[in-house]
Order: C-alpha cells, then sequence, then structure tokens
C-alpha cells in the first residue's frame, strides 16, 4: 500500500510544518500551564514536606498558618511539648514580605525559627546546598537560592540587616516565594512590633495612668513598657511526633486541652491544595479548555483548507474507484501528523521554557501522555469536518462539463 | 453482435422535475466492439458529457439499458450494487485535463490504482514503467507532475487509464490541449492500446484534426444519438 496522507505531508511539508509550529507553540503553552498547577501542588507539597513537622498547632478555629494568619502565645510549646506521643514541638512564624538586599527587592516568606540547639527541630531547613545553619540568636539568615541571595550577602528586613549564612534549595512558600530563615526573636520582632511612633504613643499614654506611673515606684512603668515592648506571640507550633504514636489521636488531646486547633498532614494538604490554590486551578482549567477548543479550531481550519485544495483530486480519486475509507483515512491522517508534529515542537517549547518561568513549572510525563492522546483525539475530531466534506464530493466533478 | 465491448440501448436521461426539468438524453444506442475506437461529437449542450457520466456509473440514467465488457450494468432503474468497484475494474477514465495527483511523482500517479487494488508496490511500479514506456514518458517516471509539459501529462494520465487493462476507455477531449502533432500521438496510443488490450474506447472530441481518424462516429442531437461512418484516415 501508499500512504496518499504521507505522500502529501512530503509533497507541501512547508505548510505542515508552519502550521505544525504554530500549533505546537498553542500545545507549549497548555503543557506550562499544566506544569504551573503542578507546580502549585507540588511546592504546596514541599512547604508541608520541609516544615517537618507532623501536626500544625494554630490559633483557635483558624486554618492557619500558611492558609489563614493564626497568632498563639509562645509559652504553649512547652505545654504541647509535655502531651504523650509527642516528641519535639518548636515556636514558628511565617511572613511573606519584601527582602531588600543592596538595590533589590525579593518577595520571600520569612520564617522564624529557633536557632542553635534546637538542630533539626520542626521548621528548620531539612539541608542546606550551602553554608551552615543558623546559630547566633540573631541576624543570621538560611535563604533560599532562588530568592538570589549569595552566603555573605547583607540582606535587610524591615529596620534590621541580617548575613546570609546558609542557602537552601526548593524552600518555598505555596505561593512559590522562596523562603528566608531567620533567629525567631527577630522574626517576631519583624512580625509583631510597632514602629517607634506607636511605641513612643504607648508609652506616653501608660505614663499618663495613674496606675501605672505610682510616684516613688518608677519600675512599675518601666516593667509595663517592657512587657508590651516585648512580643510574645508566634504564628504555629510545629509538631513532631514520637515514633508509633497516632497523629490524630495526639491532635485530639491537644485540642481538648489547649483549646487550639491542631491540623495533620492530611488536613493541611487539604487546606493548601483544595482551598488555597482552588481558584487558581480552575483559572488554570478555563485556560486549558479554551486553549484546545483554539487548537482544534486551527486543526479543523487547516485541514479543511488542505482538503478544498484537493477537491478535484479527490474527485478523481473517487472516479477511478477509490473507497470512501481509503480518503477519509488520508485526511485523518494527515490530522494526526498535524497534531504529532505539533506536540513535538509543544513539548520542546515547554520543556526548554519552563525553567525560565518565574514560579515553579513541573512538567510530568504523566501530563504530556495525557496531553498527546488529548491532541490527537482533538485532531481527530478536527478533522471530522474535513472528511464529511471530502466524503461528499461527487465523483462527477471530475468528469465536468 | 457481441456483448463484450460497450452496449447502450433506449437510454435516456432527464435531470430534475415538473416544469424544471431536463430531457439530456432521449434516446441513444450505441455500440463499440472490442479494439474498437468511436468518436462522439454533437454541439453544445448535446448530451455528451451526461452520456459519458451514465456509462462512467456517477449518475443514473432514468431509462435504458447498458453493457460494459459483457456486464449489464444498468437495466431501466435496476444497477450494479458496487459501482465503486466498477468503476475501477471496468473503466478507464481520461480527461480533457490531465488531473494528476500533485503530490505523487509520474509513476506512482500511474501505480496508484493496482496500488489501491491491493497489488504490492512494486509490482504495480512495474506496470506503470512497461506502459509509460509504452506511451514514450518513461524518462519523466521520476518527476512531479507540477514538472511535466502538457503533451506528457496527459500521456501519464492516459497510462493511467489503461493500467488496470479495462475493457472500456472513456476518454472526454483528450486532445484539447495539445499541438496537432501531439494529438495524432495520443490517438496513435489509444489506437495500439484498443489493439493490444481488446479495449473498447469512446471519444468525445470536438477537434478537427483528430475527427478525420474515426472509422466509425456517433453523432449526437438534442440527447438523440445518429451513426455514421467515418474516414478511418490512418494516423500518419
Ligand atoms: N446537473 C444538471 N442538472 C440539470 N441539467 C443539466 C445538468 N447537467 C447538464 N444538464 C443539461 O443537460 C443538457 C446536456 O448537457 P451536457 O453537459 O451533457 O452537454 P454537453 O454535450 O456535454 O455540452 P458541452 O459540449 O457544452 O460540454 C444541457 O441542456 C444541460 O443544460
Ligand atoms: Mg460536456
Amino acid at each position: 500500500m501508499i500512504s496518499l496522507a504521507g505522500r502529501d505531508i512530503l509533497h507541501s511539508w512547508g505548510k505542515f510544518v508552519f502550521t505544525g509550529f504554530g500549533l505546537g507553540l498553542l500545545i507549549g503553552v497548555t503543557l506550562v500551564m499544566a506544569g504551573v498547577y503542578r507546580g502549585m501542588v507540588d511546592d504546596g507539597k514541599a512547604l508541608l514536606d520541609n516544615s517537618g513537622a507532623d501536626l500544625w498547632v494554630v490559633q483557635r478555629d483558624t486554618l492557619g498558618p500558611y492558609a489563614e494568619s493564626s497568632s498563639i502565645s509562645d509559652d504553649l510549646y512547652r505545654t504541647v511539648l509535655a502531651m504523650p506521643g509527642v516528641a519535639q514541638a518548636a515556636n514558628v512564624t511565617y511572613l511573606t514580605m519584601q527582602v531588600r538586599q543592596g538595590d533589590n527587592d525579593v518577595r520571600a516568606m520569612v520564617v522564624g525559627i529557633i536557632p542553635g540547639d534546637a538542630w533539626g527541630s520542626p521548621g528548620w531547613p531539612p539541608y542546606l546546598v550551602d553554608g551552615r545553619q543558623i546559630t547566633r540568636g540573631h541576624y543570621e539568615a538560611v535563604a533560599d537560592i532562588a530568592a538570589g541571595f549569595r552566603l555573605g550577602d547583607e540582606i535587610t528586613i524591615r529596620r534590621n540587616r541580617y548575613r546570609v549564612v546558609g542557602l537552601t534549595r526548593r524552600m518555598v512558600s505555596s505561593s512559590g516565594d522562596p523562603m528566608v530563615f531567620i533567629p525567631l526573636k527577630d522574626a517576631q520582632e519583624a512580625q509583631f512590633l510597632k514602629d517607634n511612633e506607636a511605641i513612643l504613643q504607648n508609652r506616653r499614654r501608660t505614663a499618663a495612668n495613674p496606675a501605672f506611673n505610682r510616684p516613688g515606684q518608677p519600675d512599675i512603668l518601666d516593667a509595663v513598657n517592657a512587657s508590651q515592648a516585648n512580643s510574645t506571640s508566634v504564628n504555629a507550633i510545629l509538631v513532631r511526633l514520637a515514633p508509633g504514636s497516632d497523629a490524630e489521636a495526639v491532635a485530639q488531646s491537644i485540642r481538648r486541652w489547649k483549646r487550639l486547633t491542631v491540623h495533620t498532614r492530611a488536613e493541611m494538604e487539604d487546606i493548601l491544595i483544595g482551598k488555597l490554590i482552588a481558584t487558581s486551578s480552575k483559572q488554570i482549567g478555563m485556560f486549558l479548555a479554551i486553549l484546545s477548543v483554539v487548537s482544534a479550531a486551527i486543526v479543523a481550519f487547516i485541514i479543511y483548507s488542505l482538503t478544498m485544495d484537493k477537491i478535484r483530486e479527490i474527485a478523481v480519486l473517487k472516479l477511478i474507484g477509490t473507497r470512501n475509507r481509503t480518503i477519509a483515512g488520508m485526511i485523518l491522517q494527515q490530522a494526526l501528523a498535524l497534531g504529532a508534529i505539533g506536540f513535538a515542537v509543544g513539548k520542546i517549547t515547554a520543556t526548554f521554557t519552563a525553567p525560565y518561568f518565574p514560579k515553579y513549572v513541573l512538567l510530568l510525563s504523566q501530563d504530556a501522555i495525557t496531553g498527546f492522546m488529548a491532541v490527537l483525539a482533538i485532531c481527530a475530531l478536527a478533522s471530522l469536518i474535513a472528511i464529511r466534506m471530502a466524503l461528499k464530493v461527487d465523483p462527477a466533478e471530475a468528469i465536468g462539463g | 453482435m457481441t456483448s463484450e465491448g460497450i452496449r447502450i440501448e433506449g437510454l435516456r436521461k432527464r435531470y430534475g422535475e415538473g416544469d424544471t426539468a431536463v430531457d439530456a438524453l432521449k434516446h441513444v444506442d450505441m455500440e463499440v466492439a472490442p479494439g474498437e475506437v468511436v468518436g462522439l461529437i454533437g454541439p453544445s449542450g448535446s448530451g455528451k458529457s451526461t452520456l459519458l457520466k451514465s456509462l462512467g456509473a456517477v449518475i443514473d440514467p432514468t431509462a435504458g439499458r447498458m453493457t460494459l465488457g459483457g456486464t449489464v450494468i444498468y437495466d431501466d432503474g435496476w444497477k450494479v450494487t458496487d459501482l465503486r468497484a466498477l468503476r475501477r475494474d471496468k473503466i478507464g477514465f481520461v480527461f480533457q485535463a490531465p488531473y494528476l495527483i500533485p503530490f505523487l511523482d509520474v509513476v506512482d500517479n500511474v501505480a496508484l490504482l493496482p496500488m489501491l487494488a491491493g497489488h504490492s508496490n512494486a509490482e504495480s511500479r512495474e506496470r506503470a514503467l512497461d506502459l509509460l514506456t509504452a506511451l514514450d514518458v518513461h524518462h519523466r517516471a521520476a518527476a512531479m507532475p507540477s514538472q511535466l509539459s502538457g503533451g506528457e501529462q496527459q500521456r501519464v494520465a492516459i497510462a493511467r487509464g489503461l493500467i488496470n487493462r479495462p475493457p472500456v476507455i472513456l476518454a472526454d477531449e483528450p486532445t484539447a490541449p495539445l499541438d496537432s502533432e501531439r494529438a495524432m500521438a495520443v490517438m496513435r496510443i489509444l489506437h495500439e492500446m484498443a489493439k493490444k488490450y481488446q479495449t473498447a474506447i469512446i471519444i468525445v472530441t470536438h477537434d478537427e484534426k483528430i475527427i478525420p481518424t474515426f472509422k466509425r462516429i456517433y453523432h449526437i442531437r438534442d440527447g438523440v444519438t445518429s451513426e455514421e461512418a467515418g474516414e478511418g484516415r490512418p494516423i500518419s
């Protein structure tokens, strides 16, 4: 047998390659869109994985610490640590903000962790690609390399400067912002400290209150001021369970005794993936649907016009006894070939451009396979119009008037 | 009278119905023996194309009877079921314009029919080359149709019409685009083929150059045929 479709493609390869290229860019965008979604899910999972926590203890009735704000007293971790089944418990703060380095401004998630002796406690970066962990109680930072900082860089968070002592990788917030780890005290200050104006204002108000400002007892006023200036809140307590203990059971007992909300790993995943990125994933779904329709329209139009150009030849083929099946097969194969060219171009485009996207784009081969199937299905569907037209061609037209 | 070749008896064809009906063929009787080449001439609108389409099994006649290569293909409303196979196996078509497939080279344009019928590519191409040699275009076998002259294209188209050795060839103005030398060459080939393969050939033509070469000519006027003897001048 002879492949009519193949010969036609070879004959007018320019048309096919150009159209395939255009279609390929569309398919490339589609694959990247799917990759963006996968990247978001993966960022969420990385956030949970890298926190090293089994349970997240947060302010009552909140979906914190990532999806909603949560604030609890930094004393509570001690009591949580004493609960049965709890191996480690660590205070942590999360705050997404601009971090400055020289003239650069990077959006980052600043994470406050307990430095020094608490090696490897939940919340810590699990591994470093360079440098060391934070050892001093103040003004040191470990940054994700995605932030673009280097070892020894001086970065500014709020009013304070920090030296970058370590670098880590794939430590990102659920929205893909790189993490910067700093000592907990500094982070609390950055998050909860009021500005100077507000502090002075507050001190004036306290001083004006005769209950605090007693003549001959200046210590009371000092103590009150100190307690107001100190921030004693954190966003969450990260809990690591003792081996063999049941997450749900421990969570229940913390909930019961401490009147706090506790999320297990499964619940956190549900919050991050099901709630936090739900709208984004719907948005991406809409884009995918539109891109599919546009691709289908392009393939349909191209195959239709290629077939239109061959009406005379199709009439001749029919007149000399070519089966309808052969003619339909020719058109279908051309559509599929166009889809295959487009997919190859799209896959290459997506693979080479993915690293340049500001957010993490995760291309899964499983998505590529689904995409390939979808492209073939769309092309087959799109060729139906042209096939219908070709089958309606009257062989008498070949004889003419 | 032999039942091979072409035999048409009392063929009628009406286009449309009621007030707008056109009786394109009113009464057609024709007989072409195997190995014979006859001319079909007539003024514009007289029904030539309609007759070719009926014979070529692409339109349905209204009444009458047609026999091709010993098989009744139409009899007063009854017709063969597989018209496609009938066209493929029994009829070779040659048109005024060659209508070659632009994306196939010359050999494959000719070899396409046997290939589609399930013969091997090698065998089909061999047969095609033989015919192209007989038609003196084998040196252009690897060219694409767009690279051929009009006369070469026409000869390739004739080869395609002959490749399945059909008992019947229907040619519509096959020499119109050719100069008289080329036209004569085509006529010679058709005559030779008719002899060689015992093919019955009908040639529709207005071409004054070739009309004297027919031994028998059918005239068609207002859908009615009449037969007359031609000059039967030998082709130089
Ligand atoms: N599809 C059709 N529907 C209606 N009438 C038709 C149709 N085809 C042809 N006719 C009519 O039938 C008559 C014969 O037409 P036909 O095409 O067979 O003529 P012809 O001999 O081939 O003419 P020409 O030499 O101009 O090609 C004409 O009057 C034409 O108008
Ligand atoms: Mg005509």
